[in-house]
């Protein structure tokens, strides 16, 4: 306690510092409208100099570039890319373990979406003043992904949504005239599929049910496609329900009358597209990073993307993608806080999805003609995005996705029934998020 | 290094072959006695002073700190401000209490987990280490490139191996298109346990082998003759002989390999995955807990994880090996005495 | 004509062995490498060989903005400084150990392996608070420092089993011709028991080459990476895309080099430390 508020009073003295020396900063310093309950809420973004942007591996070489043009134009503060591994929960426990240093080797942070809430608890990132960005113009379930209690601690930079990738070539010749909506159409196309010739051996659907994040983002879905919820707005579980049994009974039943195949219990994202691009699915629920690749292979061209579906109507995908957020033990605040700005800018958004392909926040670029022209499915991923409900935003995400995947799993392999798994799933979240 | 002051042939026959053995024994233990003087013991004390200091600071430092975390509790979430608390607060033995009240399902499957692992690889990497080793002993063209070549498993880094591994167990890996059946390797159950063995074998079989194979290599070649020409059978000689002799290096690497085998982590996370009961390890208990950010519950698994290794090490030593600590007390003079009839042996028949 | 029947056998049975051995270590090797050979849109094939080779891997791995060499270099850096330092002050001790009379040796030594006991991911974060402290992020030592923490036990406890296996008296009698304590443990122990401290330090040297969490948690720069840090690194061109392929190629990268390094110094370190002695 008696830090936290010696703390707050030095941040407080040297924001009125920088005031009193020109005013420079009176937009950062200010506190942003919003809920402002927390003492140390307010945070000075002072301090211009270099700082580092620390990202899992940048797997399309464009971070880099981008950053190069960020440093032509502002040579005294410079940004160096700090790279972690590709693998997330590395890049997480890597940045806990700078924030329980304390130390200022990292400044501003690319989070997971679900891990906003965890970071802003602890207080290991800045709450970030609103009007710095231009958060309207963005799609809506992008931004909440980077609220925490009604503050804003991140940017958007990117977004995910997952989309029902399907075969147009065995529909059309089965006669089916388009995706279906619901997951009893699904089951229905794929028996009519499976009448043809060509579709001999072939399963109806997968998605990502091994155990792990993957499966937390299927459940959810499920769930919420079915009209039921993990947690509802408040973070509270609210999961035993009849409409969150139909999403489960969906991925449980499935699995057990063969429209899941058995091995795709061990599927993750690009054990899914390997069957899939190798013929074996109708459909198949992934990401859009599938699209491009499934061009290059055996099928291209006689595939498209769809909404995911659901038990009475379209479903609702579960959200991925980046915020940015400022680490609280960083120095050079103020640099950080452009360089944020520069970077989740609709201007260096639309070159990241023109040139690495990653989904922007910003909702007009959907609709942009040429965009579209090079990536078909922007239009299917802004209606993926739009219907999106976040993951669970808890603070103790990392307890609520185990839980998740332990019920689901258990359901998933029939060692437990989906009633049961749901009840005992409920009173784990209850448990962990109780604390 | 100049040749000339100590004629070899001179030194090993007189040490190997030397005086009568029994007046030598005899004559020898008074003088071990006499060595033990504060002269020795300082030297001792320069010896080993170093490799203590720079253990004490780069293990018992973070120990220290790990056990005095362990008493602390997951910092809570104030519910007004939404903020966790800046704080650790002091819990006692809490932290315990919870592993084997509230979590103690778990902790135990854990266990067992960690336990079936260390005994399961640990003999059958003792079973086919030995083996290499033995036929690596043997003089054959090329020797010198397969015992480079058996060195491979051991040098790829866990990391890599776990993903080589997860490709071979794969649903449409090699390993079910060699056996002909679809098993789903990864998911729960007995198969998962028996992916992580075949990996874990196949990784650290060559460490066994290895330092058995150097143990083999200082044993003095004329034992091995003596032993033929006495016409014993190749598995007598392995047993009297061999075996014996080897006996300190393989229990040193079946040591290390069973401590490595408790803390097993970085395999059946990457190889089956988090979370999976079948695979659970105890080192995978102290990492969840870490990554969710409650370093004391953390600490409290490393610091239960850190006993049960160091009891098994204890017994370890006490029941195979008496000779594996030097301690001048009976164990090493029961096997220097069982050495003796040995080179008694090589020079009557020899 | 029985025994060279018998003889035949036995050198038949001893191959059979090798050939064994060998492919029980190097098969699913040779799979890591086929894998690494295959394109990125075959690495599902379950074929026997590559079809077609491509070495597009290894040209991803040794992408300069990978680091990769520097990365080899920096794993042999810390790894080489490692298993010397190691052997150097594991050679003292274990000296002291099988030879020398004192009190507390038991003791001692059961300390010297308990320290090697504590899971690496505990002691990691402590280590990591002092480091920063003392402003050794980003450098070798808060690599080779920790990296002694596994090392050093195994190297004192192996070097002592070694130096045990020599007879007391080799030692004695060099003594009586005039030699120091230390001349007769440098002339004669040191090059009996050298196959025993080669295979320590090969081994030393490899646990020290693989280490991963100290060396991913004490370096944030590029170019202070070791291999094991950069491999974890290497991507797909999407994020959900396993960059199986490169991975398999740079395992292949680590190892290949470490073996080859073991031949060439097999011959030449044994036959210096056996240099001076019989034979």
């Amino acid at each position: 306690m008696k830090t936290k508020t010696s703390k707050t009073t030095t941040r407080a003295v040297q924001c009125s510092a920088v005031l009193a020396v020109g005013g420079l900063l009176i937009t950062a310093c200010g506190s942003s409208g919003g809920s402002g309950s927390g003492q140390s809420a307010t945070t000075s973004f002072e301090g211009r100099g270099p700082i580092t942007y620390v990202a899992g591996k940048d797997t399309t070489g464009t971070v880099q570039p981008t950053i190069d043009r960020w440093n032509t134009l502002h040579p005294k503060e410079k940004v160096t890319f700090i790279q972690l591994p590709t693998d997330a929960d590395a890049q997480r426990q890597q940045m806990i373990q700078n924030a329980e240093t304390k130390s200022d080797a990292y400044t501003v942070l690319s989070l997971d979406v679900v891990w906003t809430s965890e970071f802003a608890a602890h207080q290991w990132i800045d709450k970030l003043p609103e009007q710095r960005f231009p958060l309207s113009r963005m799609l809506k379930p992008v931004v909440e992904t980077a609220k925490y209690r009604g503050g804003l601690y991140a940017a958007p930079a990117s977004s995910d949504g997952g989309m029902l990738y399907y075969r147009t070539d065995l529909l059309k010749k089965a006669g089916i005239g388009g995706p279906p909506t619901t997951w009893a159409q699904m089951k229905a196309d794929c028996a009519k599929v499976k009448k043809l010739p060509e579709a001999k051996g072939m399963s109806c659907y997968a998605g990502q049910l091994q155990k792990y994040e993957g499966l937390t983002v299927n459940f959810s879905e499920a769930v919420n496609s079915a009209g039921g919820t993990v947690t509802d707005a408040n973070g509270r579980p609210d999961v035993d329900t009849p409409a969150a049994k139909n999403g489960l009974d969906f991925l449980v039943g499935s699995v057990k009358d063969g429209t899941i195949p058995k091995e795709a219990i061990t599927y993750q994202e690009e054990d899914g597209r390997q069957a899939f691009q190798s013929g074996k699915l109708v459909f198949l629920r992934n990401w859009p990073y599938a699209y491009a690749l499934a061009a290059k292979s055996g099928i291209a061209g006689t595939y498209a993307v769809a909404p995911l579906p659901g038990l009475d109507a379209p479903g609702s995908s579960s959200l991925g993608g980046h915020n940015m957020a400022v680490s609280s033990y960083a120095r050079n605040k103020a640099t950080a806080l452009d360089f944020i700005t520069f970077m989740t800018s609709q201007d260096t958004t639309a070159t990241f999805l023109k040139d690495a392909s990653l989904a922007p926040p910003y909702a007009s670029l959907y609709d942009d003609p040429r965009l579209i022209k090079q990536y078909p499915y922007l239009p299917v991923l802004k209606q993926s995005i739009l219907h999106a409900v976040p993951r669970p935003r808890v603070v103790q995400y990392g307890d609520v996705t185990s839980a998740v995947q332990q019920e689901a799993y258990a359901a998933l392999t029939g060692t437990k029934t989906s009633a049961q798994a749901l009840k005992d799933l409920q009173q784990d979240l209850q448990k962990c998020t109780a604390q | 290094m100049a040749k000339t002051e100590i004629p070899p042939e001179a030194v090993a026959a007189d040490g190997r072959t030397g005086p009568p053995p029994a007046p030598a024994q005899r004559a020898r233990r008074p003088r071990r006695r006499t060595r033990a003087t504060a002269g020795s013991a300082r030297m001792a004390a320069l010896l080993v002073s170093p490799t203590l200091l720079v253990l004490s600071i780069v293990v018992l430092y973070p120990t220290l700190m790990a056990l005095n975390e362990s008493l602390y509790g997951p910092k809570g979430l104030d519910p007004k401000t939404g903020f966790i608390s800046s704080s650790e607060p002091f819990v006692g033995l809490k932290n315990y209490a919870d592993i084997f009240g509230a979590a103690a399902d778990r902790f135990w499957n854990a266990f067992w987990n960690t336990t079936f692992f260390a005994v399961v690889t640990v003999g059958l990497e003792t079973v086919i280490g030995v083996a290499m080793a033995l036929i690596m002993h043997r003089a054959f063209r090329g020797r010198a490139l397969v015992r480079a070549g058996i060195l491979v498993p051991w040098a790829v880094p866990t990391a890599i191996s776990g993903l080589l591994w997860r490709w071979i167990f794969n649903s449409d890996g090699i390993a079910n298109a060699l056996i002909g059946r679809q098993i789903l390797w990864t998911t729960e159950g007995f198969h998962a346990k028996v992916a992580v063995i075949v990996a874990e074998v196949w990784k650290t079989a060559p460490f066994i082998g290895l330092l058995v194979l150097a143990g083999l290599q200082v044993i003095p070649k004329e034992v091995y003759e003596a032993a033929r020409i006495d016409g014993s059978g190749a598995l007598r000689q392995f047993w009297h002989i061999t075996l014996p002799l080897v006996k300190p290096a393989l229990l040193v690497a079946m040591l290390f390999r069973c401590m490595d085998a408790l803390r097993m982590f970085d395999l059946p996370y990457i190889l089956i995955g988090a979370q999976k009961n079948s695979v659970e390890t105890l080192s995978m208990l102290a990492q969840n807990e870490a990554s969710n950010v409650r370093f004391g519950p953390a600490s409290a698994y490393a610091v239960l994880l850190f006993l049960y290794v160091f009891l098994v090490a204890l017994a370890f030593v006490r029941l195979l090996g008496a000779d594996l600590v030097a301690d001048g007390g009976r164990g090493a003079q029961n096997s220097r005495r069982r050495r003796m009839p040995l080179a008694r042996r090589t020079e009557v028949t020899a | 004509m029985t025994t060279t029947i018998t003889a035949r056998w036995r050198t038949g049975l001893l191959y059979a062995g090798v050939v064994a051995v060998v492919a029980y270590c190097l098969a699913p090797f040779y799979w890591m490498l086929v894998s690494s050979l295959r394109r990125t849109s075959d690495i599902f094939d379950t074929s026997l060989l590559p079809a077609p080779v491509s070495f597009e891997n290894y040209r991803a791995v040794f992408d300069p903005a990978q680091g990769f060499a520097r990365a080899l270099l920096n794993s042999l850096v810390v790894a080489g400084i490692t298993t010397a330092l190691a052997l150097l002050l594991a050679t003292f001790t274990a000296y002291a150990m099988a030879r020398l009379e004192f009190r507390f040796k038991r003791l001692i030594l059961t300390l010297i392996i308990a320290t090697s006991m504590f899971p690496v991911v505990s002691i990691v974060v402590p280590l990591l608070k002092l480091f920063t402290d003392i402003g050794w992020i980003n450098t070798y030592q808060s690599m080779i420092v920790p990296s002694m923490s596994f090392a050093l036990p195994l190297a004192v406890w192996n070097l002592t089993t070694f130096f045990r296996q020599m007879p007391d008296e080799l030692e004695h009698a060099a003594m009586v011709d005039g030699c120091t304590r230390g001349q007769a443990f440098r002339k004669v122990i040191i090059p009996l028991a050298a196959p025993g401290i080669f295979t320590t330090a090969i081994i030393t040297f490899i646990a020290a080459w693989n280490e991963f969490l100290i060396a991913l948690s004490m370096t944030n720069r590029p170019n202070m990476q070791t291999a094991p840090v950069a491999i974890s690194k290497f991507t797909g061109a999407t994020t959900y895309e396993t960059p199986f392929g490169s991975q398999m190629a740079a395992g292949v990268l680590v190892t290949i080099p470490l073996v080859v390094m073991v031949l060439l110094f097999q011959r030449r370190i044994v036959a210096g430390l056996t240099a001076g002695a019989a034979k």
